[in-house]
């Protein structure tokens, strides 16, 4: 199954890069065979379909039990926000993230890009999603290890004159 | 006699710039003063627990904040008052759903160690800067509201806008001797390149006095910051 998610966004542009016949045609051409949209706050609702020539879709706009989808799929689609990001490498589903470029403050492409650029992820644009998915190479990708607050902590705690652990 | 009568306003005013510079330059030199101690280790052996004041961001950042809860020592960081955008019923739920396990496990009262709150935001995402300035303004009164109820000692936070009325209320506080604080700022995981405005106020007007970071390139452009790695 490939989850696609956008998290509390609104990113039609992302449900309709998903929705278009070429992308659906290559992720079912590449052995997937249920699409699940989360569209959040968007407006553009994709083409529902019972996989009588293909894919099967279906959407929602929000869910409690996004962590449950999220560990069902096997491909996962998501918006560059970091939660649903490290949500998704901390369950080591392969994931491409797909950046909103109408955003005012598009901060988050640096996220996208750093990761990708270390491995644990694909960064896409809606209008390149399509060559993503086709040239995608699960085997390279590295596994996240997850990070870690002590460091934090330990400085907050030295400063305030608290035993360090 | 009217010569004195045409002299006393003369008086007055020059009586009055002295007083204003000389209020001014008290005031000026507590600041530096507040600045210059800001920023230094406290020297509290006392190990008593301290008020914290936690404000929460959405989504990402909530996660990253709760990151760091769980591994302070709780018991020092205690009453903690959790803050986050009126816009935002996530962060309160999620904040909630941590201290009641944290409180299964000690067996503690929820209700008397952690108070749940919600502020008016200054900027939505997508916000426009110029209607910001009103929005502002509201959220400063209101945060100015919530921090003389709270007076924290501790203030952790880590972006966005929702915590730069608070922490320039603590910072006066500190300048007016109402209330001395420390803040801790981590500037989220998502910012690899460049700071939030945010954390690049808190860090231009030394008004943090820890600020963390958890990219390296970020450190090597703010040599005050700690670089402390991902914590997702």
């Amino acid at each position: 199954m490939v989850f696609v998610t956008v998290g509390t966004t609104s990113f039609d542009a992302l449900v309709r890069a998903v929705d278009t016949e070429q992308v659906k045609q290559i992720l079912y051409a590449r052995g997937y065979t249920h699409l699940l949209i989360q569209m959040g706050r968007g407006t553009y609702n994709p083409t529902k379909s019972h996989g009588e020539d293909g894919l099967v879709v279906d959407y929602f706009s929000f869910s409690s039990s996004i962590a449950d989808h999220l560990k069902s799929a096997s491909l996962v689609i998501s918006h560059a926000g970091s939660g649903s990001i490290f949500e998704t490498l901390r369950l080591g589903k392969p994931l491409i993230v797909v950046v909103n470029e109408d955003l005012m403050d598009n901060h988050q492409i640096e996220l996208a890009e750093e990761l990708a650029e270390r491995k644990h992820l694909y960064c896409a644009r809606p209008q390149t999603l399509h060559q993503t998915i086709e040239s995608l190479n699960l085997e390279s990708l590295v596994p996240y290890t997850q990070g870690d607050a002590k460091p934090v902590a330990t400085l907050i705690h030295r400063f305030l004159g608290f035993p360090e652990d | 006699m009217p010569g004195i009568v045409l002299l006393l306003p003369l008086m007055d005013s020059s009586v009055t710039i002295a007083t204003v510079i000389l209020s001014i330059s008290l005031i000026l030199s507590r600041v530096l003063y507040v600045i210059y101690w800001s920023g230094r280790p406290l020297r509290n052996k006392s190990l008593e627990p301290v008020s914290t004041l936690i404000v929460l961001g959405s989504g990402g950042h909530t996660a990253e904040m709760l990151n760091v809860l769980s591994v302070l020592q709780k018991d020092l960081f205690s009453p903690r008052f959790y803050i986050a955008a009126a816009t935002d019923n996530m962060s309160l739920q999620k904040a909630r759903t941590y201290e009641n396990q944290l409180a299964d496990k000690t067996g503690a009262e929820v209700d008397k160690i952690a108070q749940f709150m919600q502020i008016y935001r200054s900027r939505e995402v997508g916000q426009s800067y110029f209607t910001s300035v009103w929005t502002t303004l509201i959220a400063t009164l209101h945060a100015l509201w919530l921090m003389l109820k709270i007076r924290p000692q501790v203030i952790l936070c880590n972006g966005p806008g929702t915590c730069i009325p608070l922490c320039v209320i603590a910072f006066i506080f500190k300048v007016l001797g109402i209330r001395w604080s420390s803040i801790f700022y981590v500037e989220s995981i998502a910012r690899v390149k460049r700071l939030s405005l945010s954390g690049l106020i808190l860090y231009k007007l030394y008004m943090a006095d820890q600020f963390f970071v958890q990219w390296p390139q970020l450190q090597r452009m703010y040599p005050r910051a700690h670089y402390v790695g991902c914590l997702m």
